[in-house]
């Protein structure tokens, strides 16, 4: 897949589809979406870049290693359960700004735990790809 | 007050200590080690008069109150006697072993199982309920296993405790059954309330059974025939384990239960017999099979089995002289044969053999050692004025008055007494008179502490004769007392007048001594009678042993041949006919759903599947199976779609992309299928998959028919908003309701890819 | 469609155990893959099913239709689907070390390789 077309296409696209998957995180309380269906999106798109460019390159463009990252993601989910314990409420219990927040409307921890998850499943499905293709 | 409980319990934490203590003392723990036995003694001693005559002390700590379980402890007469002889003969072998174990890297682990089989014995004979009895009566087994075994070197030393512990393990899960049932009817496992409900036991059904396995338990931990072959081989011990588990203790345990449960369940016709006839073959057999012995310690063992079935056999007659007779009889012998069995040691130790007949004329070496053992062995014969003697007395009269086959009764004994008394001078005679023979090493007087043991029980057994009203009877009356709460008050004498048993005493002693002497001809016998007992139940435990082993070998290489299809086969098979039995039922009531009104992408889409699933499982092309595994995916994530289950149509459409990619990466590095098996084989398989597959299909069916409203659905699609803030339910109960199993399902995803890294990284060979 | 769709499980979890019990290591992955398939299916359909009625709440609204898909197995389902992809990908990367440590991708050859090496 060294196309230049293909190449300059899949490289156009990775930001657009990354930004998708946010989108799908971030939405997926109210609407179809969510940490995993968001994070498996922002995998295939890294996958595609990964088929396009090498593994080398897309390590270089991440930054962290992905089981690093799946690692985070487990402890930004669990992290975000422990907001509740201080106000003496049980763990992983969600708390909520008031209704009526603007812009983003109420936010609250249930949104860092998925967070938590999309980084888990990216990391975990990244780091298998990558060890496969690597081989 | 004394406290049973903080008594046992400082037994264990002085046990855990020991190897420490064997540290930072070097060398020096049993110095503090003996103040266990020693104060717990002075306590017991303290304690004497009240005991004796006053109350029970009591003590109770709840453990599993729902089942009624409580751990108490109870001391009374019988518990005080025993508690005693623990003690006394406990702080002597502890000194004497730590001697005999000088400078051996391995005293650590022998005080720390030495004290704990301490404290589970006084456990054993403290404890008030069944079931703090058991526990008790397991951890004695559990550390004799290990104080058998102690020279774990030594194959004979491993064998030798393992069948030590199957042996009085499975009297102690038959035990365990009869302590239930005895409970159960009982209507507790408290001993006083089993003292109380003795006449609804021994008129219960279940009367036989319970007594059949008490005494199981009893007569495998006492070694009665057949269960005595355990006895001998676990002379493989170091001698002080012996001397304190296989003489005075352990071996003891059996007897005491019986003891202890006789209120309860003594007196019938059945106990008598099945006690009396057990017990009077197993003193005649021990006794016999003692005289062909020609190592010291195998022919202590064999005497110990002797005066075991002494003691069952006397508590079978289970009349007020019986009991008594039985009681100061196991005083008497726990002090000889302690002493023996030490004096035993000490020769093995300083001689470097323990083979009666290398050995001869020690006095001349071993002074000390020699008196100890002259007293002692007078003891054993019964001779005046040891308190061995009075015991004798005793028995003879107990046995003269047996409510069944008295003369029967009586003849045995003095049979079995010729014979000990037989014994008694071989022992003596042989290693301490006689002609001296050159020994392994040159023999030479044991050091105190291995010489204190024996002088001081043996020293006792002439003291407690010469005065045995003030230093026994009050004693024995105690432990008599708590079984048989009527009776007299015991007095002790040594002159009994001229009386018929006075005969029987000069006669066993002619007797024995005739036998010792001219015995030869019998010694023959012995011999061939001992290869005939060793081929009895010795031979039957071997064979199954063995047979265990082989059937167990045989089943796991019926059952698990190691390929995985053959598991899965019997798992299925096993399946259908569970899910069949399952559906059957329901079948009956449910009616099938009619096909019509499916739209026709609906049906296109499940085709699709189904064809699918088809081409993968009969492709031989990877490509092939690969794409059409990708149909099945796309296929059931439109079923999702179809269905109301966006978010789940979104998931399975990613991961399967995903998995596509795998297989892509992987493909070319995957071994091709090849069809193995045979047309025939194949053609079970299917029929067999497709049979299960209709079950699986019927039961989907029939949930789905039997899908009644859920109210997880109804509470989650009311609270989902005000509680957490968010409309679309599945993402609410993922990431807010049941968070917590989503942690620990994206932990399993962390695993999985941990595992996949692992695999790939840490096999030496291929990448850097 | 309840039949369609039970049938369709059944044919799933037929060809996947058929799989399963041939000797080749790679046929066994094939079928681990189309038995997921069919134990979600099995667990959508037979928790029933409502055409076209996410279980989400509309805008504004408090409180789940009356008619909606139950988002209770979904829930369950769709952390299947994801654990299934990664048991498949750790499963596809032991049969390839096995295969390449071992030499076969016969499962009768692996046993007796267990065997030997024992």
């Amino acid at each position: 897949m060294k196309s230049l077309i293909v190449q300059t296409t899949i490289r156009a696209l990775l930001p657009l589809v990354l930004l998708f998957s946010i989108f799908l995180l971030v939405r997926g309380h109210n609407d179809p979406g969510g940490g995993f269906v968001g994070g498996l999106a922002a995998s295939a798109a890294i996958t595609l870049y990964a088929f396009t460019f090498g593994v080398e390159q897309t390590r270089s463009l991440l930054h962290v290693r992905p089981f690093i990252l799946a690692a985070t993601g487990l402890a930004i989910a669990t992290l975000s359960g422990v907001f509740a314990v201080p106000v003496g409420l049980p763990f992983l219990t969600g708390l909520w700004t008031p209704e009526n927040t603007p812009v983003v409307g109420a936010i609250g921890t249930p949104l860092l735990f998925d967070a938590g998850v999309y980084c888990a499943v990216l990391g975990v499905v990244l780091t298998i790809v990558f060890e496969l293709m690597e081989e | 007050m004394i406290s049973p409980f903080s008594i046992i319990l400082s037994g264990f934490l002085f046990a855990a200590a020991a190897p420490l203590l064997q540290r930072f003392t070097r060398d020096r723990a049993h110095v503090i080690l003996a103040l266990y036995p020693l104060l717990t003694l002075l306590l017991l001693i303290n304690e004497y008069g009240l005991v004796v005559d006053g109350p029970v002390i009591r003590e109770s700590l709840s453990w599993v109150p729902s089942l009624g379980i409580g751990l108490s402890f109870a001391l009374d007469g019988l518990a005080y006697f025993f508690a005693l002889i623990i003690t006394t003969i406990g702080l002597l072998v502890l000194l004497y072993a730590s001697a005999y174990f000088k400078g051996d890297q391995r005293l650590p682990r022998f005080y720390l199982l030495f004290m704990s089989f301490m404290a589970s014995m006084l456990g054993l004979v403290l404890a008030d309920t069944l079931i703090t009895l058991f526990v008790f009566w397991e951890l004695t087994g559990v550390s004799s296993y290990f104080l058998i075994g102690f020279n774990n070197q030594r194959a004979a030393a491993r064998a030798g405790a393992l069948q030590a512990l199957l042996v009085t393990g499975l009297g102690g899960l038959a035990l365990l059954a009869g302590f239930i049932m005895l409970g159960n009817i009982a209507g507790s496992y408290d001993l006083p309330r089993i003292m109380e409900s003795s006449a609804i036991i021994q008129q219960s059904p279940l009367y036989p059974a319970i007594l059949f396995l008490l005494l199981l338990g009893a007569f495998t931990k006492s070694a009665q025939v057949p269960f005595h072959f355990w006895l001998p081989n676990a002379m493989e011990a170091p001698t002080p384990v012996s001397a304190y588990l296989h003489s005075a203790t352990m071996v003891k345990a059996g007897i005491y239960l019986l003891a202890r449960l006789s209120p309860a369940l003594g007196g019938t016709e059945l106990w008598h017999y099945a006690l009396s006839i057990p017990g009077a073959i197993t003193m005649l057999l021990g006794a016999f099979l003692a005289f062909g012995q020609t190592d010291l310690k195998r022919l202590l063992a064999y005497s110990t089995i002797s005066a075991l079935g002494t003691l069952t056999l006397l508590l079978g007659l289970y009349t007020d002289d019986a009991v008594k007779a039985a009681l100061i009889f196991l005083f008497v012998h726990s002090l000889y044969k302690g002493a023996l069995f030490m004096i035993a040691g000490s020769v093995d130790h300083e001689s470097g053999t323990r083979d009666i007949r290398a050995l001869g004329g020690l006095y001349l070496q071993m002074p000390a050692t020699a008196a100890a053992a002259v007293l002692a062995a007078l003891s054993m014969a019964g001779l005046p004025p040891l308190l061995g003697f009075i015991s004798k007395e005793l028995l003879y009269e107990a046995k003269l008055q047996a409510p069944v086959a008295a003369p029967f009764v009586t003849a045995a004994g003095v049979c079995a007494n010729a014979l000990i008394v037989a014994l008694a001078a071989k022992f003596v005679l042989m290693t301490f008179f006689g002609q001296a023979h050159s020994t392994p090493k040159q023999p030479h007087e044991a050091p105190i502490l291995m010489r204190i043991g024996p002088a001081l029980l043996a020293g006792f057994g002439l003291i407690a004769g010469l005065l045995p009203d003030q230093l026994a009877s009050r004693l024995i009356e105690g432990a008599v007392q708590a079984v048989r709460p009527e009776i007299a008050p015991v007095h002790f004498s040594l002159w009994h007048g001229f009386t018929d048993v006075l005969i029987l005493s000069t006669l066993t002693v002619g007797a024995g001594i005739a036998l010792f002497r001219w015995g030869g001809w019998l010694l023959v016998r012995g011999e061939r009678m001992r290869v005939l007992a060793s081929l009895g139940p010795a031979r039957a435990y071997d064979s199954l042993l063995r047979g265990t082993l082989r059937l167990a070998n045989a089943l796991t290489d019926a059952i698990q041949d190691g390929t995985l299809r053959h598991y899965l086969l019997l798992a299925l098979i096993f399946l259908c006919v569970l899910l069949g039995a399952a559906a059957a039922p329901l079948l009956r009531h449910g009616t099938l759903p009619a096909m019509s009104g499916i739209p026709f992408h609906e049906a296109a889409t499940a085709v699709l599947i189904a064809l699918g699933a088809v081409t993968v499982a009969s492709s031989k092309s990877r490509f092939t199976a690969i794409t059409a595994l990708g149909v099945v995916g796309f296929g059931v994530s439109l079923i999702f779609l179809f269905y109301g289950a966006p978010d789940l149509a979104l998931t399975q459409f990613s991961i399967e992309t995903l998995s596509i990619v795998l297989f892509v990466l992987v493909l070319p590095r995957l071994p091709k299928l090849l069809d193995t098996s045979s047309l025939s084989t194949r053609i079970r398989d299917a029929l067999l998959s497709s049979l299960l597959g209709l079950l699986v299909a019927l039961l989907v069916l029939l949930g789905a028919d039997a899908h009644a409203p859920s109210h997880l659905q109804e509470f989650f699609g009311e609270y989902s908003v005000p509680f957490a803030h968010g409309r679309n339910v599945v993402n609410v109960i993922l990431v807010d309701f049941r968070s917590l199993d989503t942690i620990g399902e994206i932990t399993v995803l962390l695993v999985s890819a941990l595992g996949v890294y692992a695999l790939m990284r840490s096999w030496p060979g291929e990448r850097q | 469609m309840h039949i369609l769709l039970a049938l369709v499980t059944g044919i799933l979890f037929a060809g996947g155990l058929y799989l399963m019990l041939r000797r080749s290591i790679v046929k066994l992955a094939f079928g681990l893959a189309l038995i997921a398939q069919a134990a979600n299916l099995a667990i959508f359909t037979s928790s029933g099913l409502v055409r076209g009625e996410p279980p989400i709440i509309e805008a504004g609204g408090m409180r789940l239709a009356a008619v909606s898909s139950d988002p209770v197995p979904q829930a369950l389902i769709l952390t299947a689907i994801v654990i299934g992809f990664a048991l498949l990908a750790f499963v596809i990367v032991l049969i390839k070390r096995a295969a390449w440590i071992v030499g076969t991708d016969d499962l009768d050859d692996l046993r007796n390789v267990d065997r030997t090496a024992t």
